[in-house]
């Protein structure tokens, strides 16, 4: 019995159960994953439904991204249940008063709802690869026509019709999936950390600050591989967005931090003690220091005009930053909560295990999964226009 | 699925013991078939479907008078064997908390099974006592808590349950189906007094139960029956000469966490302040 667990150790008074930390390492990558989705699918809209075309070079590449990440979503989870095999059951005779019963049907539908909407913003490129493929690839694009060719002013008008409409329903989607995932946590009574109405809020805030993020990093290192110039309006833009939304969720954050210490609610004590104890180093710096330090970087480039190289390495390292620090923010959530006991006179201190099926190594190589999905999807479906030199 | 938990050990010593369990058993069948006929071991333990019980005619409620409470931690030993708990010190279906108050400190010390003291002073994670450690303290107040699962009018576990394994019986006593349960442990964050834990064994959550397998068949729950100086407190709410009735009846009782809005059904008496 001794391998199934590790007992977590703990100062003052937590209850004896809580010394098996239920939700782990896995459940913290998960909101992580999920809030990529969102940002990501975000900035595809801002194209496609706002009309920001200066988002064009990435839009489409946001949407593979999101589909990527997505795909993998329940991975974690599914590595999480102690019953993995049990897990359509959530979906076979849901709960309906679960906030976690609607979680399949919300995934399905939205990696159905992205699909769709990438195969129309890319039907016109497939039927041109269908007619010049041979071989595997020529009959793989001939399959993926769906038996249609015809390219006119009237498809061309119903595609982008479909492509808008995708578009709006998922922002509902894409938003709603990961409010909801902020509402799992949020709407729970037994866990001060965690019961705030602000949850959903900052967990969605915060996952798009994440999306535009890997964006904006994904688009820089792929260029650079690539060896093709970096747009920079789009990359100014991606960093107005960033700069928007991470002003946006430090406000909310700071808010909800503000709530709990101004209520000072019995075991407020308790709170600041987590804060200044097991997870000190990844609320201060990480989260907030990392943010701080972004928010000063864009600002700095956006007031200043900053062009070329200096905005690329500003923009990068702001994005890089905020990668870090939204992850250190689900860490803080997730871990932080449980960390703090339910009795509110105790502490636990949560260390992670390198080895095991929710272990550091196992997380590791959840995260990198996407990433080679997404270098399968866009050797399959290049996301990039072309290449104005080559014009 | 069969629902034990077998310790592991040494081949030898296990085989031993098995035999010894055997011959044991082997000699009492004997003995009792001898003495009371056909009715020997079955009659004890009858088979649910011959008690003709009716979880609609009962209302279960449970009391526990803290004042009683001695600490000797029998109804925790009682519990883990009855139920098959691990035996560990992170796996309880039932603890005792105890609170100290030294002399001129207005907040309590509190520890538990689980404190490393107790674990020490047991000698193993599989036997549960209190240390000594207050033994030269001026002591101002200290008294025992017991503790076990509230089965809530209102269960937020249950409220979280993505596949509704777990449930409230009409009898109100919340249960789990665990060949129905995934493994997610959303009611174990959901419950705000830590009652609920996870079986790592078999990949399902766990949590007491008040023995439903026992108090449907007339007995009372395990903790009850091994409580030496009737600290604990079992019975049906409908019959109003119940233990439990009496005891609501004639005492101010309280219940944990009135705040949580979850209706608790475990009344207590000899609460202070600083219980949580």
């Amino acid at each position: 019995m001794e391998a199934l667990f590790q007992a977590t150790p703990f100062t003052g008074y937590v209850f004896p159960n809580e010394t098996d930390i239920p939700w782990s390492l896995m459940i913290v990558i998960y909101p992580y994953i999920t809030g990529l989705v969102a940002g990501a699918f975000t900035v595809a809209t801002f194209y496609h439904v706002f009309g920001v075309t200066r988002f064009k070079p990435v839009a489409r590449f946001a949407l593979l991204t999101s589909l990527s990440f997505m795909i993998f979503v329940p991975v974690p989870l599914l590595l999480h249940l102690g019953h993995p095999e049990r897990a359509l059951n959530v979906m076979l005779t849901p709960h309906l008063t679960s906030a976690f019963a609607a979680f399949g049907f919300f995934a399905a539908f939205y990696v159905i709802l992205v699909t769709l909407e990438i195969w129309f913003s890319y039907r016109e490129d497939i039927v041109a690869w269908a007619q010049e493929g041979k071989g595997l690839r020529g009959r793989f694009y001939r399959a993926l026509t769906l038996g249609s060719y015809e390219i006119s002013a009237t498809t061309r008008s119903y595609d982008a019709k479909w492509i808008k409409a995708l578009a709006i329903v998922g922002i509902a989607g894409a938003h709603g999936l990961h409010g909801y995932v902020g509402f799992v946590f949020g709407s729970l009574k037994s866990r001060e950390w965690w019961g705030s109405d602000l949850m959903p809020a900052i967990f969605l805030v915060s996952a798009i600050v994440s999306g535009i993020s890997i964006l904006i990093v994904l688009y820089l290192l792929i260029s650079r591989f690539r060896q093709t110039p970096i747009d920079k309006t789009c990359l100014k833009g991606l960093a107005y967005m960033l700069w928007g939304f991470l002003i946006f969720a430090m406000v909310l954050e700071f808010l909800e931090f503000a709530n709990i210490v101004y209520k000072g609610r019995e075991g407020v004590e308790t709170i600041m003690a987590l804060v200044a104890g097991p997870i000190w180093f990844s609320v201060w710096v990480l989260q907030v220091g990392g943010s701080v330090a972004a928010f000063i970087i864009l600002t700095y480039v956006i007031w200043r005009g900053t062009q070329d190289r200096q905005l690329i390495i500003g923009v990068l390292v702001s994005a890089v930053l905020m990668l870090i620090a939204v992850l250190a923010m689900r860490w803080n959530v997730v871990i932080g909560g449980q960390e703090l006991s339910k009795t509110m006179h105790g502490l636990l201190y949560f260390y992670p295990p390198v080895l095991g099926r929710e272990g550091l190594l196992a997380t590791i190589i959840v995260f990198a999964l996407p990433f080679g999905m997404l270098w399968v999807l866009t050797k399959l479906l290049p996301p990039w226009l072309p290449d104005p030199r080559h014009a | 699925m069969k629902w034990r938990i077998s310790e592991h050990q040494p081949g030898r010593r296990r085989f031993m013991r098995l035999l010894g369990r055997a011959i044991v058993f082997a000699g009492a069948a004997l003995v009792s078939v001898g003495l009371m006929g056909r009715r020997g071991l079955a009659a004890a333990i009858p088979p649910l479907s011959e008690t003709g019980y009716d979880w609609t005619k009962h209302r279960w409620g449970f009391g526990v008078d803290a004042t009683r409470c001695i600490g000797c931690l029998r109804c925790v030993e009682a519990c883990k064997i009855e139920n098959g708990v691990a035996q560990d010190a992170s796996h309880f279906r039932t603890w005792v908390e105890r609170y100290v108050y030294l002399k001129g400190e207005r907040k309590p010390l509190v520890d538990s099974q689980h404190d490393p003291g107790n674990i020490a002073a047991s000698g193993s994670e599989k036997t549960y006592r209190f240390d000594n450690r207050y033994l030269d303290a001026n002591i101002d107040k200290a008294f025992f808590v017991p503790k076990l699962c509230n089965q809530c009018e209102h269960p937020p576990c249950v409220q979280v349950c993505p596949v509704g394994a777990t449930f409230r019986t009409p009898d109100g006593v919340v249960l789990i189906d665990h060949d129905y349960c995934i493994g997610c442990q959303y009611c174990v964050q959901a419950c705000p007094y830590g009652v609920r834990l996870f079986n790592h064994e078999f990949g399902v959550t766990d949590k007491c139960t008040w023995c439903y397998h026992r108090i449907v068949r007339g007995l009372q729950p395990a903790c009850v029956v091994a409580c030496p100086v009737d600290a604990r407190i079992f019975g049906d709410q409908n019959d109003p000469q119940s233990p439990i009735s009496k005891f609501i009846r004639e005492n101010r009782t309280r219940v944990l966490k009135p705040e949580m809005g979850t209706s608790p059904n475990v009344f207590y008496v000899g609460l202070d302040k600083e219980v949580m």
